[in-house]
């Protein structure tokens, strides 16, 4: 193999790559990333549960492949002037040449290496600065506790033209619906994707203009990659694997009526809900007084320190006091994305519906729920 | 190593035999310190008390430990027993040894020993049922003797604690003196003799008080504390059990000058960071640990030993959902709430297994400590022929309930089963414990017929909130509306 690249494009088909590199490898192979060059250069690395593949265009003098510790190529390519790149082959050892500086690496046989999984067949694409923010904010909501695996991810519901993003930890739940172009107008499925995995593969696929999501569903006879997802735009491309166990029915605890609604400036309630959080120990609450006009928050017991804040807010409905985890409200008003925080209420001891302000006979596009914490013995 | 005091029996030297001594005053005790070099293995002259006070500077650690606790008193409640071998435990098939005399230990008799072995081991001792009532009372004088020295009682047990003697040197004397004085005054009071440990350390005053064990005095000076301690075994460290020791023997450490002598890197890789760190600082008499006055309560739980050996899963379930709900109660009376369940699970052949799980949410809920019990019980992977001796829960992590904020979860009903044990609570206020049980837990005739009841129909109708008009209070389970009217708050 020989090859030239420029530094910046191979910097980061290698950084996509290394994404998937396992910290544990099972096998001593799988801690590499696999070049083959031949009219692009494909670099590969999978785990088991995931797998990554970047293209790159490269001027290729003579075709090959080699196997090269990821975990060292990310470091010596983010490290890299900006200089032209040239990797050559020879032997058990590969050569990585850039400016005044060389790097001689050991390969591993690439024989050895795993065959990445088949993509599975293409069920439609979205627009990738829109399915990364729509990701990011349905997956506040993730548990992270490894006991709970479902609830580790993040369930993708097909109906049509309509995506909806969903997860819960049992004590919050975030609800994103978003527009896409399905494969075929009549296309109705719901998996689940572990959250981090998913949160990381949408943020990097946002330097490609679509993403491509690609599903093999139950029942759809010969299609490849049975039991995963995959992902691809701009060259990249990473299958993962679904998460089982049965996601909870979660529609019906969404409120149909509320009793009172509260509307707040965005930045001034979450610097509110942070200040008066300093003195909330862990697991403690803030405390959170609508009544018309305004909001009192405040956090801490008698035998410690207290905090207060008051500020304005537009309140129609029964006054109403609740208690939040400040950690949970923050993370709902940060992953808003609306300078206007509606909250609708129902009881104290029921959960609160966190969105943005629409616009005039719209709905939120972004719905989180939010339960409660009960006070005292 | 030294060791004071007349002899066996109880010893009240010359000085501190005034008749009507109450709490402990700063007469000087003659004869009673012990000083020299407790290290040399030479014992010092009983009276050599002008060396004392260069021997235990830097000791206001005192451990006192009385000797035979529950045996003494029943010896010193029936003088004809003196001399002769003399075991208390329960005389239930099951019971164990809670104290031995040492005539009975000389036998091999020890604490904890099945009630059984200790007869075939020694048949001539007199067997004792214990008088509970009697040794907590004299714990409790022996008690108010500590605190008459110093506030700075930490007790361990019924029958030990550690005093902070600092701040009664002034007053009292040396600290050798004051363990002196704590002797004579409890012989002279209580009839029973006690062993002292005086030392820097709680650590070091621990191991020194057993070491003149029965009726003695040891001071371990603080530029002593290697010497004494480096010819030790290594099960002298505080933390080293039976596999602790198993892992050191491996690796060829016996003494504690061997655990001294390796590097903190090879224990911590041996035994983990923590408890490496920990062997390694003992090993150098590096214990930091204060003396507590208060300790709050730690921990709240209940055991039981089965009358014969239990291999049955649904039965050993069983005993963890009445000892859960023991353990429940025993929480929402103290007003606490538990971070963490720990079950203890005793097999046939004495191996002793514990396993804890930290809970999401503090709780005092019976059903969810029962149902983490269960959790921990599966997973601990008995062998299906595993037969248990004994089954315990106990919570610890304790957080005070009026303090305690629970977060709620989507699906739970808003008056759960916390409600439900609450009500429970006060009917057995009233009506007496285990009026109202769980069904698993009704022990009558097998064949006595009782009605069938849908699963939990009072409890568990999971649409009552949904048809609830909103503001209104959650209905009360029927067993409280049977009581009374319910209260406002």
């Amino acid at each position: 193999m020989k090859i030239q690249v420029e530094r910046d494009v191979l910097a980061e088909a290698v950084a996509w790559t290394a994404r998937a590199l396992p910290a544990r490898p099972a096998v001593p192979v799988l801690a590499g990333i696999r070049l083959q060059a031949a009219a692009d250069l494909t670099l590969s690395s999978f785990d088991y549960d995931v797998s990554a593949q970047a293209r790159v265009p490269v001027d290729a003098e003579e075709e090959g492949e080699a196997l090269v510790s990821g975990r060292l190529l990310a470091e010596i390519t983010r490290s890299l002037p900006a200089r032209p790149v040239e990797i050559t082959t020879d032997g058990a050892r590969a050569t990585l040449a850039c400016g005044s500086a060389t790097f001689t690496l050991l390969t591993m046989p690439t024989e050895d290496y795993p065959t990445l999984p088949e993509m599975p067949p293409p069920a439609g694409s979205i627009g990738s600065d829109a399915f990364a923010s729509a990701v990011s904010q349905s997956a506040t909501a993730a548990g992270r506790d490894d006991t709970l695996p479902a609830l580790t991810g993040v369930r993708i519901e097909i109906e049509g033209e309509t995506l909806t993003l969903v997860s819960t930890d049992r004590y919050r739940l975030a609800v994103r619906e978003l527009r896409w172009t399905p494969a075929r107008p009549d296309l109705s499925a719901a998996v689940l994707v572990p959250a981090r995995a998913l949160a990381d593969t949408a943020r990097a696929l946002t330097a490609g203009a679509e993403v491509s999501i690609a599903l093999a569903l139950p029942g759809e006879e010969g299609a490849g990659g049975e039991g995963m997802i995959g992902f691809e735009g701009g060259g990249r491309r990473t299958t993962t694997r679904l998460l089982g166990g049965d996601f909870p029915r979660y529609e019906s605890l969404l409120p149909k009526q509320v009793n009172a609604v509260a509307e707040l400036a965005t930045p001034s309630f979450a610097e509110a809900v942070k200040r008066v959080a300093l003195v909330a120990e862990r697991n403690t609450a803030v405390r959170l007084s609508f009544s018309a006009g305004q909001l009192v928050l405040e956090a801490g017991t008698g035998d410690e320190a207290q905090a207060e804040e008051v500020i304005d807010a537009s309140f129609e409905g029964d006054d109403i006091q609740i208690a939040f985890n400040p950690q949970y409200l923050l993370d709902g008003l940060t992953a808003l994305d609306s300078d206007i925080t509606r909250v609708s209420f129902t009881e104290s001891g029921k959960p609160a519906l966190i969105t943005g302000k629409p616009a005039p006979d719209e709905q939120p596009d972004f719905r989180y729920l939010l339960m409660p914490i009960r006070l005292g013995g | 190593m030294t060791r004071g005091g007349p002899g066996r029996g109880p010893a009240v030297p010359d000085g501190a035999a005034s008749p009507d001594r109450g709490p402990v005053t700063g007469e000087p005790v003659p004869g009673e310190s012990v000083t020299g070099e407790p290290v040399s293995g030479k014992p010092a002259a009983g009276g050599a008390a002008a060396g004392g006070a260069a021997a235990d500077s830097g000791c206001r650690i005192l451990h006192v430990d009385m000797d035979a606790f529950y045996a003494s008193v029943e010896i010193r409640d029936r003088p004809e027993l003196a001399g002769r071998p003399v075991i208390v435990g329960a005389t239930a098939s099951r019971g164990v040894v809670l104290a031995a005399s040492y005539e009975a230990r000389a036998f091999g008799v020890h604490s904890a020993m099945p009630v059984t072995r200790a007869r075939r081991l020694c048949p001539q001792a007199v067997f004792i049922s214990p008088r509970h009532h009697v040794y907590a009372a004299v714990s409790k004088e022996v008690m108010e003797v500590f605190r008459s020295v110093t506030p700075e009682v930490e007790p361990l047990a019924l029958d030990e604690a550690f005093l902070d003697v600092s701040g009664a040197i002034r007053r009292l004397g040396p600290p050798a003196r004051i363990g002196a004085l704590i002797r004579a005054t409890i012989a002279e009071q209580q009839g029973i003799t006690c062993s002292v440990g005086v030392a820097s350390s709680k650590f070091i005053a621990k191991l020194a008080s057993t070491h003149s064990k029965p009726d003695g005095l040891l001071v371990v000076p603080a530029d002593g504390v290697l010497a004494f301690l480096h010819p030790l075994p290594v099960a002298a460290l505080w933390g080293v059990g039976e596999q602790t020791g198993q892992v050191l023997a491996r690796l060829g450490l016996r003494t504690v000058r061997d655990i001294a002598e390796i590097p903190v890197g090879t224990l911590q890789r041996e035994l983990g960071l923590s408890l490496g760190a920990h062997l390694a600082a003992l090993a150098w008499g590096r214990d930091e640990r204060p003396v507590v006055s208060s300790t709050p309560e730690k921990s709240i739980g209940a055991e039981e030993t089965f009358a014969s050996d239990i291999d049955d899963p649904e039965v050993i379930r069983r005993e963890l959902l009445r000892l859960s709900g023991r353990t429940a109660r025993g929480l929402r009376s103290a007003g606490a709430l538990a971070r963490t369940v720990v079950i203890k699970l005793r097999l046939a052949n004495f191996t002793t297994i514990t396993r804890s799980r930290t809970l999401p949410e503090p709780t005092d809920v019976a059903r969810t400590i029962y149902a983490t019990a269960c959790a921990l019980y599966s997973a601990a992977g008995l062998d299906s022929r595993a037969r248990l001796r004994l089954v315990g829960v106990r919570t610890s992590g304790l957080v005070p309930a009026s303090r305690a904020a629970t977060q709620l979860a989507f699906g739970e009903r808003p008056a759960g089963w916390r409600d439900a044990e609450r009500a429970l609570d006060r009917i057995s206020g009233r009506f007496g414990t285990d009026t109202v049980r769980p069904a698993a837990l009704v022990t009558g005739q097998p064949d006595e017929p009782f009605p069938r009841l849908s699963a939990g129909s009072h409890f568990q109708a999971p649409d009552e909130s949904a048809r609830r008009p909103p503001g209104e209070p959650a209905r009360r389970p029927p067993a409280e509306s049977a009581r009374r009217p319910p209260r406002e708050g």
